[in-house]
């Protein structure tokens, strides 16, 4: 077996990452993964155009999809870890053969599964998520693990116009959770009721 | 994935269901390929109006639908009887959220199947959508399609429910078996 690829050190505070991603969000619509992803998002501001997963693992890219396709003027920020985008890897491919131009995913990646006890993750083993989107079609890949470069990234979820992955490498450890509302339709109603469609 | 004899006339109830997913506003349609659903995936994909998305699994439909819905739009999807035990715990997704959903889903398993694996997910479908709280309707011949997907339709949508409509194996035409 070849050695646990470690990414590119150092790595970033998820709390910091989450908040230099929301900083001037606009009218970014954000969609979060089950677990600490969620927690991130609460901890910069509730919002009612945030979208967090209580369950449904694996699920957020493709809610992020179908989301992106429905609203094409609006764009569209799916945050999740790397153990909630694994879990829906195949995602990636349909991702990359609709390409939607105002999808940006982003996998906070740890190498740790954190709702479970800290478990390794396969990327902690040397599963590269950005070679996965790469090989998927999805053209724009980023691979974040500085600060600089979190600054440049976050300034283009602005005006990006072609579908977006990024893995942005943080350590692990975990924060006091924040947490939102679990009331899975008040979420999905409010987060219509801002978007003026419910 | 199957093979539906290619001399037999081409069938009138993937219409009737195309048809009702127009007149509901269906604006994407999630599938993974299928002879069963090859004409209706035919049609979705030819109309400007509808965004035909190919899935790797069936479960990637449950978070698309549920998507196009927080952004307006409403999604059906097609699968096969052996797609939904794929699905089981992302409906959690719909239950939860109370996501409208609708699943058009042709049977294997059933009358005329050639493959003793798709029986044991075939035979138990009805039972596994029903246990988990989803509404399901049954179509047994071809006259019954439309109205029955429009049944599903409205209930589904005006409802925040789940609904499934399932297209019997006798309906599709049974595969021929092919060494």
């Amino acid at each position: 077996m070849s050695p646990p690829a470690r990414g590119n050190a150092p790595r970033l505070d998820r709390r910091a990452a989450m908040r230099a991603l929301l900083d001037r969000r606009g009218d970014l619509l954000l969609v979060t993964g089950l677990g600490s992803t969620t927690y991130d998002a609460a901890s910069v501001g509730d919002d009612s155009r945030n979208f967090y997963l209580w369950g449904a693992m694996g699920a957020a890219a493709m809610i992020g999809l179908g989301l992106a396709i429905a609203r094409p003027e609006r764009r569209v920020l799916v945050v999740t870890g790397d153990g909630e985008m694994l879990m829906g890897l195949g995602a990636l491919a349909t991702i990359g053969v609709e390409r939607p131009p105002n999808l940006a995913l982003v996998v906070f990646d740890n190498g740790h599964y954190g709702e479970t006890g800290m478990q390794a993750s396969h990327t902690q083993a040397g599963v590269s998520l950005c070679g996965v989107a790469r090989a998927c079609g999805i053209l724009s890949v980023f691979d974040i693990a500085e600060a600089p470069a979190l600054r440049d990234f976050a300034a283009q979820l602005q005006g990006f116009d072609r579908t977006i992955f990024a893995r942005i490498a943080i350590y692990a450890d975990e924060p006091p959770r924040v947490l939102p509302s679990r009331d899975g339709v008040h979420l999905k109603n409010r987060f219509r009721r801002a978007l003026g469609v419910e | 994935m199957s093979e539906i004899d290619p001399a037999s006339p081409a069938p009138d109830w993937p219409d009737a269901i195309f048809a009702a997913l127009k007149a509901a506003e269906i604006r994407q349609v999630g599938f993974v390929p299928d002879a069963g659903h090859a004409r209706l995936i035919e049609r979705c994909r030819a109309d400007p109006e509808i965004r035909a998305i190919v899935l790797t699994s069936e479960e990637e439909g449950i978070g698309l639908a549920a998507g196009a819905w927080l952004g307006g739009q409403k999604a059906a999807l097609l699968m096969q009887s052996s797609g939904v035990g794929n699905c089981i715990n992302m409906l959690s997704l719909a239950k939860s959220c109370r996501f409208p959903l609708i699943l058009l889903v042709t049977m294997r398993g059933e009358w005329g199947e050639f493959n003793p694996w798709q029986v044991p997910m075939g035979s138990k479908t009805r039972a596994a959508l029903e246990l988990i709280d989803v509404l399901v309707y049954r179509v047994e011949r071809p006259e019954e399609a439309g109205d029955t997907v429009n049944a599903a339709l409205e209930i589904a949508f005006n409802g925040g429910l789940v609904t499934a409509v399932l297209l019997s194996q006798r309906l599709i035409g049974a595969k021929r078996w092919v060494k």
